[in-house]
């Protein structure tokens, strides 16, 4: 079967992803496999991933400051060397696939277990400091939502990372998740706004 | 500022600050979003291959030991860039209601009727050629409480990753003729009426099977990467 390759009129539009999506997108809950989970590091061979072992935990609230309990949040991030599944032939085999997704908590809570990752190649030979992309859905949001996080304790590296250049400094802390411990494991905190006095920064690429 | 995706094709999306749709009014950032540069984080992409998805995935109907009520229906269609270029190898995950308009979720309280040979969710790998196909009943109408007497047309929920972060998309796949279309604040919220009708599946008798099912077809299009000069090149 093939059809003449002509160029479409223009890309599909984007539809928000509704509030019950979680027993196809996130379904530990329900009765089908689940695809993709926020634990990174599941899998035989976790130990053989690259990069501190940390959790990365907050909230997701409104304008006004309502917690969001039926959004769902996405991750993509390098390991610890900077390098991403399915694009360095390094990892290949690996247990790391760099991609977590998981529904909101009723309390907007969203948790992941991965591990830090490294440093990047910036656009015209710089370097971006370690950072996760986050992809948002939610109801009422017809559009995914972009946004990245950095990491407290890289704050040196912050000044010259090319994205946060780009963010006025007065809104640079809304992406910097903040570093801390509970029970002897490295916990990130990131809370998400998307709007209100801390409304987080969001990204067009 | 280095692009590899032209910034120009995201016009066809929605304004994420769509009134109508209440549930926009307090989840939209007030500021601007800021354009910031494709670097190997978004040009890198989560990969799901033909091991990601059961045999059976990509039939809704057999996921119980019945069948379930209402029409079959076989939804196929093709997956390619904007430059036309078939996406191989992509994974695509879908979710609906079944025939009465009920979804498997502990928060919708539609009092229409489960089906227990139904649960409505599926996923498939598009092949080499972008190609991919569902077997499933077609979804009914719901209501839902953005404004009084308000139904959601029929759709399917699909999620799409492409080969990047930023080819991401979820969508839904509306019916031709919908009598709905024209009082839903989320269909509407898509103001490019060309781009809108992308949307609207279509009838398709060569994928219709004999005393078995109706077929429709729903290409879906992502984002595209201009070709670098390496690869072929070419003037704009
Ligand atoms: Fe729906």
């Amino acid at each position: 079967m093939t059809e003449t390759a002509t160029r479409p009129e223009g890309i599909t539009p984007s539809q928000t992803v509704g509030p019950f999506f979680a027993y196809a997108l996130t379904p530990h809950a329900y009765d089908f496999p689940e695809l993709v989970t926020g634990n990174l590091l599941a899998g035989p061979d976790a130990g053989e991933v690259s990069g501190e072992r940390i959790t990365i935990t907050g909230r997701l609230f409104d304008a006004e400051g309502n917690v969001i309990p039926d959004a769902m949040i996405e991750i993509w991030q390098a390991d610890g060397e900077g390098r991403f599944a399915g694009h360095d032939a390094a990892l290949s085999n690996s247990a790391f696939r760099g991609f977590g997704r998981v529904e909101c908590e009723k309390d907007g809570r969203f948790t992941f277990t991965t591990v830090k990752p490294g440093p990047l190649p910036g656009p015209d030979g710089g370097r971006q400091a370690p950072h996760v992309n986050i992809g948002l859905f939610a109801r009422g949001l017809l559009n995914r939502l972009f946004t990245r996080f950095y990491f407290s304790d890289d704050a040196a590296a912050h000044g010259g990372d090319p994205v946060l250049a780009l963010v006025p400094a007065d809104q640079r802390a809304t992406l910097i998740a903040t570093r801390g411990s509970d029970g002897g494991k490295t916990v990130y905190n990131l809370d998400i706004h998307l709007g209100g006095g801390a409304e987080t920064v969001f990204f067009e690429a | 500022m280095s692009r590899i995706y032209p910034i120009g094709s995201l016009a066809a999306h929605p304004p994420s600050l769509s009134p109508g749709y209440k549930s926009t009014v307090l989840r939209t950032p007030s500021r601007p979003l800021i354009r910031i540069p494709q670097t190997m984080s978004e040009l890198s992409g989560p990969v799901f291959g033909h091991e990601s998805v059961g045999e059976k995935d990509n039939d809704l109907t057999l996921q119980h030991a019945g069948e379930p009520l209402g029409e079959r229906i076989i939804v196929s269609g093709r997956v390619m860039d904007e430059d036309g270029r078939p996406i191989p190898n992509t994974l695509i995950e879908v979710w609906q209601a079944n025939a009465a308009g009920r979804y498997v979720h502990v928060v919708d309280q539609h009092p229409a009727p489960l089906d227990p040979n139904f649960s409505g969710a599926g996923r498939t790998v598009t092949d080499e050629n972008g190609f991919y196909r569902f077997v499933t009943v077609k979804p009914g109408a719901y209501p839902w409480r953005n404004h009084h007497n308000a139904w959601r047309p029929a759709h399917i929920h699909l999620s799409l990753f492409g080969p990047s972060f930023l080819t991401r998309l979820i969508t839904q796949m509306y019916f031709p003729g919908d009598p709905l279309f024209a009082f839903d604040p989320i269909f509407n919220s898509i103001t490019d009426e060309k781009a809108r009708v992308r949307l609207i599946s279509k009838f398709d008798l060569a994928t219709t099977e004999p005393e078995w099912a109706l077929g429709y077809k729903f290409d879906i299009v992502l984002r595209g990467r201009e070709q670098t000069p390496f690869e072929d090149p070419h003037h704009d």
